[in-house]
């Protein structure tokens, strides 16, 4: 069986995605009517109803209250003793990235995340069964600028395409710290380690970043000022894919989600911003923003954080659990990510460790993976909250979220379900069986001679971009 | 200790006894010097004094038959002194009020590498988890473990009272104890200070991190073959260590034989090739689980299984051979691409079902250690029930460590390591309100909260 397992994997990529098939069922009930009826709605804007019903039609929540009628060809779900909540948002994510990380240059904004999606990423599904919906997929923190986002919806089956969070606002990855002065990784000899080697050096990578992209939006002005004029025999400017993004900073057309852990870089990224007139969107990782509270508020950024991850390196060793709560406190506009596939099926239990450490209120907790993270990928209108208007992207839990025993039967993104523990369950036997008949099937069969097969490959590792994948040093 | 430190088989040379019994004796000594030490302090790492106290009024989960609703916990010496729904409380005993409270055994995770590592990545002096080489059966934890960390506050806090530390890497990583989160050097620490000895089973292609380059078109029987090759370095290791151990035995009984000269490899595994301690085998795919089980036969170990990913897929099988296992896993991803979603967050159910012996742990080197609770809570979710799931971190794992004598239920006479707390112990919004570590109480602070305490309030 062991020969078969890499082929094995690679049909099974191909043509059975345990959930496709409730992707594709389910896919028509868009444009139907669901009643979620009786659960009690952590609605996370306007508190927490119980014995509520929540209407669905053609991917929006049309109506929440009680007793709401509907047509006989109305799919209704029976909720009563569960909690709806609406989907998890996290800021942070690596899914469905092939690639984390473009770390020859200390500046990368020209490469984006959104080439390189793959929708087939089991861990995809993995989340959906957390109940998490939405992803800010991040470029990895090897270089003081890195490079784009992408904002998706977890439409586990569907082309990558139709992952796209529509009119999410464009962001980028800036990076400070040990993993940009390349701490970490190993000095190969006769190589020249690439700049910046020290917090100073990524100030400046930055700095200059930011000149240069003031002086190439300079040229386009005059430009388009001369063209204005009538000028004629105009040579417009070379476009400038590395700057381009920048210019997009300094106009507020782009979200800077920069990685940070200690209060002296965060500061340093602070009054850089200020410096250019720009605004830092998101701190990721942030760890000691509880040092800096006031300073992160003040500039009008949000704090994205974890509740553990500490002590692991140098620059996390001052981490505390405690950090969403000060910085919650303090008006930072925050939220607890997970940077990791793994911690990503979670989060609501991350959610909830605001409350143990540093006794977050419910209410606040709750915001910290909804309506939190949506302010700070800009699809608050869209998503973060149960309400009239809102995408149904929802998820049905058999307790409440902040419970250690909570599980998700249901998830669903515009309507649909794409994640549901009873069809999962039932699933099973047939893809059992359909494993067997593969590794039955003719080029599954150990060939007569020839070379050894192949080891089983272990799964796509799961990214955490704090720690640089090994061996890219230029 | 004593019945620990001498739990035997019926092949065990009396000489040897005696050795374990004078072992055990010193460690007894060290102990009650340590008593003396004690000065209340919230430093970490400096012993506060035992005291006695009755915690009244409180719910209490003794997992030694069913909870007692309103109920008081005697501390003295050390020790659980009584507990009942009616127990007169000593005279000058320190009242801890406990209505609405709920006192719980402390919480014991048997698979960390806590206080062998402060910061793993860019401070490599403070790295003493894998020694050079494959086979160093005579590393033991319990020398580098270093009290003063600020792992072990920040664990304990969260109501993880003690733990077995590990060495890691190579075959043979070396011997791991088991410690009290509390004490000022390491044999205060000590519950066993040479609790077991750890081997990694060798796996296809080798150990690698997670973000190791997987090895290009890697050849199964090449690879089969180093398996094996490792494996006869380890058997090899082990067959000497018999060896040497008649040996001793027969110089020791007559000195007129040719004097074998004292080899201190050999000589640390000579217990565990006997069958005395247990041997922890690091293994996680089935391959792995079944060879370590194999190999543990054919070596008459007393084998404990560390990870288990797979250990659901023989789950009958384990329960056959009685091997217990310390499952690493609950919050890891599945192994396999198509493995079902939940595979890892329902194995220990799948493994309580069989009868199989399990516990549950992080599996973590240290900082996410406190997070134990939510790595059994997660198994509840997912079929286990939640008495089973409170009993994998707290009776479960001192049974399968041999220690259950003395830990894991709030019985008369154990040691007293509990948890107060205002709720569920596996609940993430529960709070540990008090906490006791060899009848000590100790103050629920940590390099955590000295930080938010600083900075909470800056403006």
């Amino acid at each position: 069986m062991r020969k078969t397992v890499s082929r094995l994997l690679l049909l099974s990529m191909l043509g059975t995605l345990p959930c496709g098939a409730v992707a594709r069922q389910t896919r028509s009930a868009a444009t139907t009517e669901t009643l979620i009826r009786n659960a009690t709605v952590l609605t996370i804007t306007r508190g927490t109803l119980p014995n509520t019903d929540v209407l669905i039609r053609k991917g929006k929540i049309v109506a929440i209250g009680r007793n709401i009628k509907v047509d006989e060809s109305a799919r209704v779900i029976d909720a009563t003793g569960k909690y709806l909540m609406p989907g998890i948002i996290d800021c942070h994510s690596h899914s469905m990235l092939d690639t984390i990380n473009e770390g020859t240059l200390a500046v990368t904004s020209m490469v984006r995340t959104r080439d390189v999606l793959n929708p087939t990423d089991a861990d995809l599904y993995r989340e959906l069964a957390g109940g998490v919906t939405t992803l800010n997929l991040l470029h990895g923190s090897a270089n003081p600028i890195g490079g784009l986002n992408t904002v998706v919806k977890i439409k586990y089956g569907r082309p990558a395409s139709e992952f796209l969070f529509p009119n999410a606002m464009p962001g980028i990855k800036f990076a400070l710290g040990e993993n940009v002065k390349r701490s970490n990784n190993p000095n190969i000899q006769g190589a020249t380690r690439r700049y910046p080697n020290t917090r100073m050096g990524v100030a400046e990578v930055i700095r200059d970043a930011f000149t240069r992209a003031r002086d190439y939006r300079r040229g386009w002005d005059e430009y388009s000022a001369a063209l204005k004029r009538g000028e004629k025999n105009l040579i417009p400017p070379r476009r400038d894919l590395e700057l381009e993004p920048l210019v997009e900073v300094l106009e507020g057309k782009r979200y800077v989600h920069a990685h940070s852990y200690r209060a002296d870089e965060i500061v340093m990224l602070i009054n850089l911003a200020n410096e250019f007139g720009f605004k830092i969107k998101t701190f990721q990782h942030v760890l000691e923003g509880y040092k800096v509270a006031g300073e992160i508020a003040q500039h009008g950024a949000g704090g994205s954080t974890f509740a553990d991850s500490w002590g692991y390196k140098i620059e996390a060793y001052d981490a505390i659990p405690y950090n969403s709560a000060i910085m919650a406190r303090a008006g930072v506009v925050t939220s607890v990510n997970s940077d990791s596939d793994e911690r990503a099926r979670r989060l609501n239990l991350e959610a909830a460790k605001a409350m143990r450490y540093g006794d977050l209120s419910e209410a606040e907790a709750l915001k910290l993976i909804t309506i939190n993270p949506a302010i700070q990928l800009g699809i608050q209108d869209r998503v973060g909250s149960i309400e009239v208007g809102k995408d149904a992207d929802l998820a049905i839990w058999n307790a409440h979220p902040f419970s250690v025993y909570a599980r998700v039967d249901t998830t669903f993104i515009d309507g649909v379900i794409y994640f549901d523990r009873e069809k999962d369950l039932a699933g099973r036997a047939d893809l059992a069986r359909e494993r067997t008949r593969l590794e039955q099937a003719e080029p599954n069969r150990p060939a007569a001679g020839g070379r050894p097969p192949q080891a089983p490959r272990g799964r796509r590792p799961s990214h955490d971009d704090d720690d640089v994948e090994q061996g890219d040093q230029p | 200790m004593k019945k620990t430190e001498l739990k035997t088989r019926s092949n065990v040379a009396p000489a040897k006894r005696v050795g374990w019994a004078l072992a055990a004796i010193s460690l007894a000594a060290i102990t009650a010097f340590s008593q003396q030490i004690g000065n209340p302090a919230a430093q970490q790492g400096v012993q506060p004094a035992r005291g006695t106290y009755a915690i009244r009024n409180a719910r209490i989960v003794t997992l030694a038959g069913p909870d007692i609703d309103n109920g008081t916990v005697v501390i003295r010496e050390g020790k659980i002194d009584a507990v009942g729904s009616n127990v007169s409380i000593p005279a000058g005993a320190q009242i801890i009020e406990g209505r609405g409270l709920t006192v719980y055994p402390g919480m014991m995770d048997a698979g960390t590498s806590l206080g062998l590592v402060e910061v793993g990545q860019g401070a490599n002096g403070t790295v003493d988890t894998s020694e050079t080489g494959e086979l160093n059966p005579n590393a033991k934890a319990i020398i580098a473990v270093n009290q003063h960390s600020a792992h072990v506050a920040v664990t304990r806090v969260d109501g993880i009272t003690h733990t077995v530390t590990l060495p890691q890497g190579g075959l043979i990583s070396g011997q791991a104890a088991i410690i009290n989160l509390l004490g000022t050097t390491p044999m205060e620490m000590a519950l066993v200070p040479y609790a077991a000895l750890v081997i990694s089973y060798p796996r296809l292609g080798g150990r690698r991190g997670d973000f190791g380059p997987e090895p290009p078109g890697l050849d199964v029987t090449a690879a089969l073959a180093a398996n094996e090759r490792q494996l006869e370095q380890v058997r090899k290791l082990l067959r000497d260590a018999e060896a040497y151990g008649r040996a001793q035995d027969a110089y020791a009984k007559d000195n007129s034989l040719p004097r074998p000269d004292r080899n201190i490899v050999l000589e640390s595994l000579v217990p565990y090739v006997r069958g005395d301690r247990p041997v922890i085998i690091r293994a996680d795919r089935e391959a792995e689980l079944r060879g370590a089980i194999k190999f543990a036969e054919e070596m008459k170990l007393q084998p404990i299984l560390l990870g288990g990913d797979d250990a659901w897929k023989i789950a009958a099988w384990l329960k056959e051979k009685n091997v217990p296992v310390i499952l690493t896993g609950v919050l890891s991803l599945p192994l396999r691409e198509d493995d079902a979603y939940d595979t890892l967050y329902e194995n220990a159910a799948k493994l309580q079902q069989a009868g199989v012996r399990f516990c549950i742990s992080t599996g973590n080197g240290g900082a996410e250690v406190r997070s134990l609770p939510f790595h059994a809570g997660m198994a509840a979710a997912f079929g286990l029930p939640k008495d089973e799931a409170l009993k994998s971190v707290t009776i479960y794992p001192a049974q399968i460590m041999n220690i259950a004598d003395r830990l894991g239920s709030i019985e008369k006479g154990k040691i007293a390591n509990l948890v107060v707390t205002d709720g569920d112990l596996l609940e993430v919004r529960t709070h540990v309100r008090y906490l006791f570590i060899d009848g000590r109480r100790v103050p629920l602070t940590s390099r955590h909260t000295d930080l938010y305490d600083a900075f909470k309030d800056r403006k």
